[in-house]
């Protein structure tokens, strides 16, 4: 090894701790500046109007999004009750039975394949199923295409949480002749609750934020969701084409909505974090 | 002694359950198919060409994907070269220098940045991150690279580079963590050796951490690469939406992603839809192809840590 002096070994050491402080730093700035302007560009937008009536048509003044903060919620609804079960069954399989069986092996790669996929293409592929063959775009198209997405998720968390059981739990209840669904959802769900809710929680303030895959499935709409078989207003799309609009007060709604969005989504994701981490402790 | 018979629900329990893991796999499958089918009449009726032609234009049924293609690798690669440097400082501050009360904050706000959604990111990076580039980034980059062809043209603020700056803090979060996780692999045992020896933390992180883990930063790398080439909102926000290939960075282009973004719906007749689903195939064909490498990758390193640990 080459001898260095240790004034320039401790110049060179000084250097690098300093960029790596500057670079956490630039970080820290970059989600202070985003942030900060979400807040402060969204604010005036919230008002009582905001969150109880229809979007005005271009040039009047006043309007709000209720309809497109209903359909989210019903679209995220809907996508929790089809993706949250089916999830969960697949983590219990994979922790409870398959193991580390090929079949298990099979299933957490599909499961991290699609956990990797572009939202965008889940929105490409229940078009061509669902909307195609219906023949219009639909809200429920756009709940399958965030359950779609939550569905890897949820599996995963749960089989970590459920691993995270103590087996003895499972052998005294299956001693005690307890069948097994029976031991694993009454006991091993019970005392995996918090962290079994956490993954939930998370998947849905991931999927609650997604733009792509509802952008050719639910798409958009003026109107109050009345069917899920037809288009259904939600607040990312309206972002998207508030923002591309060139009326200054649509931008302005667009502005509203980037807040409620950011606001839930990153609540969520801080609550249940939070959740985890005093759980952890 | 005679029990109550009752029926026994356990193998439909693990019927039920098997049957919802098998899903995630037959999703994986029918995705793959779909598009290949979907894209069916595009691949007959362009066949190779799709990917090096440039024409773009739903007027006259021509469609070329190389200026998408070509805008998804350049944008990406503007991100990574960002994003990876900047990541590995980054999870070198939250491992090695840091006080742990300032690491809990700094980790926390990078995790919150990997929360934001993209069209969060998209609406800033369009009203306010947009301007700023085209009222001080762009024309300084100008002047002090005149003639420079890459920042050539006039500093309009959407473009190639604006998309590139944007992916890389929104893949900046998930490199981070990764390589975190890997530098805290590390046996301590190993870094205390360096120390005890009189290396400072630089020569520490540079003669042992970094050979020790580096395997597993290219395979947080891989996984970064996969989110960029897919994201969507906030590149379609940001990069300007022209079929055209420029030489300059600072002229605007489009992505895979964010040309389905725009025109999907659009898309009236059916070789244009088979078109842009191709492009679907494409873009879920090269993220397949990185996911798969990088979990290759991953799992390859930490069974090698494991063993050396």
């Amino acid at each position: 090894m080459k001898h260095r002096s240790l004034k320039y070994r401790r110049g060179v050491d000084m250097g690098i701790r300093l960029i790596s402080s500057l670079a956490a730093l630039f970080g820290m700035a970059m989600l202070g500046w985003i942030l900060s302007i979400v807040i402060l560009k969204g604010m005036p937008a919230i008002n009582w109007e905001f969150f109880t009536e229809l979007p005005a048509p271009p040039g009047m003044p006043g309007g709000g999004l209720a309809n497109a903060i209903l359909g989210t919620l019903l679209i995220t609804l809907l996508a929790v009750l089809m993706g949250v079960p089916i999830g969960l069954a697949a983590g219990v399989w994979l922790a409870e039975f398959g193991q580390q069986s090929k079949t298990a092996e099979a299933i957490r790669f599909a499961a991290n394949l699609l956990m990797g996929t572009p939202s965008i293409i889940i929105g490409v592929f229940v078009y061509v199923v669902i909307v195609m063959t219906t023949g219009h775009f639909s809200g429920i198209s756009g709940a399958v295409a965030l359950a779609i997405i939550m569905l890897p998720v949820v599996a995963r968390t749960a089989e970590d949480m459920l691993a995270l059981v103590p087996s003895a739990l499972r052998e005294a209840a299956l001693a005690l002749g307890v069948p097994r669904w029976k031991a694993t959802l009454g006991i091993v769900f019970r005392s995996a609750k918090t962290g079994l809710l956490t993954g939930i929680l998370l998947a849905v303030a991931r999927v609650s934020g997604e733009t792509a895959p509802l952008l050719f499935t639910s798409l958009n709409s003026p109107y109050w969701p009345e069917s899920f078989k037809e288009p259904t207003a939600n607040l990312t799309v309206t972002i998207f084409n508030y923002a591309m609009s060139p009326y200054e007060d649509w931008q302005t709604l667009a502005w509203g909505a980037s807040l409620l969005i950011a606001g839930s989504v990153l609540g969520t994701t801080v609550i249940s974090r939070g959740f985890l981490w005093y759980r952890s402790k | 002694m005679q029990t109550k018979t009752h029926i026994n629900l356990d193998p439909a329990f693990r019927w039920l359950t098997l049957a919802s893991g098998l899903a995630v796999l037959l999703l994986v499958g029918s995705i793959l198919y779909t598009l290949v089918m979907g894209a069916m009449p595009a691949l007959k009726h362009f066949g190779f060409g799709f990917l090096t032609s440039q024409e773009w234009n739903p007027a006259f049924m021509e469609f070329g994907a190389l200026s998408s293609v070509y805008g998804t690798l350049i944008s990406t690669a503007i991100g990574m070269l960002i994003a990876v440097p900047l990541s590995l400082v980054i999870a070198l501050f939250l491992v090695e220098i840091a006080p742990p009360a300032v690491r809990r904050i700094v980790g926390g706000a990078i995790e919150l940045l990997a929360a934001i959604p993209s069209i969060i990111f998209g609406m800033w990076g369009l009203f306010v991150f947009a301007p700023f580039m085209a009222d001080y980034i762009q024309p300084w980059l100008a002047s002090i690279a005149p003639g420079f062809p890459l920042f050539q043209g006039p500093p309009m603020g959407i473009g190639m580079l604006s998309a590139g700056i944007i992916l890389a803090l929104m893949v900046l979060p998930f490199i981070t963590s990764v390589t975190r996780d890997v530098f805290q692999m590390v046996p301590a045992v190993v870094k205390e050796s360096a120390y005890g020896m009189g290396s400072t933390t630089w020569e520490v992180t540079r003669k042992v951490t970094i050979p020790y883990g580096i395997q597993g930063v290219v395979g947080a790398c891989f996984l970064g690469l996969g989110r960029a080439i897919g994201e969507t909102m906030a590149v379609t926000f940001v990069i300007g939406n022209r079929h055209e290939i420029s030489a300059s960075l600072f002229a605007a282009g489009n992505s895979i992603a964010s040309t389905l973004a725009n025109e999907f719906t659009e898309a009236s007749d059916d070789l244009y839809l088979a078109a842009l689903i191709e492009l679907g195939l494409v873009l879920f064909g090269v993220t397949l192809i990185l996911q798969w490498a990088a979990r290759w990758w991953l799992r390859r390193t930490a069974r090698k840590m494991g063993a050396v640990r």
